[in-house]
Order: C-alpha cells, then sequence, then structure tokens
C-alpha cells in the first residue's frame, strides 16, 4: 500500500563567535562532538560515505545512521538522518544540511535545516526537543570551552 | 493615520514564531537580562528595555538617543518564570502600520541550565514572507543574550544595512492593504 506522505521541516539558526573551520571540526570530529552532543560523529566525511552518531561508551552504538550527500568544508555539509532500523525505509530517512557562514570578523551563523521528516513521527518529535539544546551545547562548547552536558 | 487598536485578548493571538535556546545561567539573571536597560542595550540592537513591574504596566524599547521603537503593556508580569509584553512598533513606517502582536519569554530551570523559549503571536493571518523577516532577527538577539550571560560578551551585529528588502516590500503590501481589517 502506499501513501503520500506529510513530509515536515525545521530550520534553526545560530550565531556563534568562532570561525567556520571550528564548526566544522565541532560537527565532524568524534572526539569534540562527545563533548557537546554526547554522542561521537563518525564518518570519513566524503561525498557517498557513510556516518554514524554513536554512543560515548565502549560499545558505540549508533543510535542515528545516515549517508553524506554533500561536504563542502568548512561551509556545508549535507547528510541523511535516521534511526539505525530505518535506513532501508526511504520515507523514514530525513536530511539534514548544516550552512556555516562568517559573519562579520568574529561570528559563524550556522543555519541547521532538517527536512523530509515524517509530520507528526517520532524522530520530527525527538529532533525538535533535540537541536535547540545542541545547538546551544555547540554555541558554548565553542565559546567557553564547556559544552552544556 | 494611526491604526485604531482594539483592547488586548490574549486569546485572540496564536504562536507564529518560537525561538529557543539552553544558557548555562540560572532563572533569575536570565530574567535581569531581559528586563535590566544595562543588558538589553548590549544583545538587543541597541535597544534599551523599560518595564513596569507589574500586570498591566508600561512595556517599551527605546533607542540610544531615547526615541521610541517598541511601545505595549505587560501582558503577564510572573518573575523569574514569564514575560508577556504586547509590542507595538513607532515611528518606522511601515512597521508601525502592522497590527500589535505579543511577545512571551517563558523561563525554566532545568537541572544547571535554563531554558529560555521566545514566542511570537499574532491575531491576523500574518503572511509567512513577513515572518521571516522577523526569524532574521530573533536568532541574533538571543544567540547575543546567550553569549552575554556566558562570556560576559555580547555579539555585535551591524543595524546599518537596515531590513532586508523583501522584507519591507512584503510589510508595504500588508499596510496598504489591511487584511487583518478582515477578520
Amino acid at each position: 500500500m502506499s501513501k503520500a506522505m506529510n513530509k515536515a521541516s525545521h530550520v534553526y539558526v545560530t550565531y556563534i563567535r568562532s570561525t567556520p573551520e571550528n564548526v566544522w571540526r565541532a560537527i565532524t570530529d568524534p572526539d569534540l562532538s562527545a563533548r557537546y552532543w554526547g554522542h561521537s560523529n563518525v564518518s570519513d566525511w566524503t561525498v557517498g560515505a557513510s556516518w554514524e552518531h554513536r554512543r560515548t561508551d565502549a560499545a558505540g552504538k549508533p543510535d542515528l545512521k545516515g549517508m553524506v550527500i554533500e561536504s563542502s568544508a568548512p561551509r556545508r555539509l549535507v547528510i541523511s538522518w535516521a534511526y539505525p532500523a530505518d535506513v532501508d525505509a526511504p520515507a523514514r530517512v530525513s536530511r539534514v544540511a548544516f550552512d556555516i557562514e562568517p559573519h562579520k570578523d568574529d561570528m559563524v551563523r550556522l543555519t541547521v535545516s532538517h527536512s523530509e521528516l515524517e509530520a507528526g513521527g517520532e524522530m520530527e518529535r525527538g529532533i525538535t526537543q533535540g537541536w535547540p539544546f545542541v545547538l546551544s551545547s555547540l554555541k558554548s562548547f565553542l565559546e567557553t570551552g564547556k559544552g552544556l552536558l | 493615520m494611526t491604526t485604531q487598536k482594539s483592547a488586548l485578548d490574549p486569546a485572540a493571538f496564536t504562536p507564529k514564531s518560537v525561538y529557543r535556546i539552553y544558557i548555562a545561567a540560572t532563572p533569575e539573571r536570565v530574567w535581569q537580562a531581559l528586563i535590566d536597560p544595562a543588558f538589553t542595550a548590549q544583545y538587543f540592537f541597541g535597544l534599551k528595555a523599560e518595564v513596569e513591574p507589574r500586570r498591566g504596566g508600561r512595556f517599551r524599547l527605546l533607542w540610544p538617543d531615547g526615541r521610541e521603537h517598541i511601545t505595549g503593556e505587560v501582558v503577564d508580569w510572573s518573575p523569574p518564570r514569564r514575560l508577556c509584553v504586547s509590542w507595538d512598533v513607532r515611528n518606522m513606517p511601515p512597521f508601525s502600520e502592522l497590527p500589535t502582536c505579543l511577545v512571551t519569554y517563558d523561563v525554566e530551570a532545568e537541572g544547571e541550565l535554563t531554558r529560555l523559549t521566545m514566542t511570537e503571536s499574532h491575531d491576523w493571518d500574518i503572511p509567512r514572507d513577513i515572518m521571516l523577516g522577523g526569524e532574521e532577527g530573533w536568532p541574533k538577539i538571543i544567540s547575543g543574550l546567550k553569549s552575554l550571560l556566558e562570556t560576559g560578551k555580547p555579539l555585535t551585529f551591524d543595524m546599518a544595512a537596515g531590513p532586508p528588502p523583501d522584507f519591507v516590500a512584503a510589510v508595504e503590501r500588508a499596510a496598504s492593504e489591511k487584511p487583518w481589517l478582515l477578520k
């Protein structure tokens, strides 16, 4: 049975006193992402590669998985984004774009656009809670050296 | 010509824009940053807040030279948890032609952090392109507030460019058509 699915998207904008290079590293480096996100983002970040959002314990189980769709360090990264059980169910695979733009001399405007979400689904509920916290923690980490975890 | 403002009924307003951030500070410090002109002048495009601390009290945001930018009234005064103010733009056509909106700040402790949620509500079917213009501003303001409280140093934005032309055009269109009169 096929049924047209309502899709949702959400956009989050944050200004951070930092450089595009440092924002890019904080998102893509497993050790740095663990310090403010509580998970390690692991990939070689080349187009077509897979990425995983792994727990920081010894087992390192991924809680999210996807593929790298676009990768233009340090300005734009686009990845697919799904729960590990859903990676082969296209209707449940969403997409996240990070746009990292320098703003004036000392800031970065970071825009996270999370699209292709199943409207009203578990992932949409999770990310609307999650992104404001993750981006707040990333901003604290880059500006003060300490994330909010 | 001034638009006739009817008596304010908060229940008639619908949230149209929400911006949420987590800050490593107490709710009391976040509250102070919202109402104290010495703080707002540093992160709110130089504007000084003037808040009469009671429901029904006067609310204003003033430019450094004392001119009014925003005037309104305190709709909810519940320190340090909730501040809601009505919001009329002054002396800035076409923006000052738009109907009153409501701005609500919810300040909630979450462990050692504070979750600040700004909600902008309208009582008419405000076009999406006007909301998008406003949504350029809030991330700058709220990001700056967080930086100020966590690092002691605000973010400084350049206001010289003024609002984007598309935003101004959308507001001009609404100001001439006045769709809110058709409610």
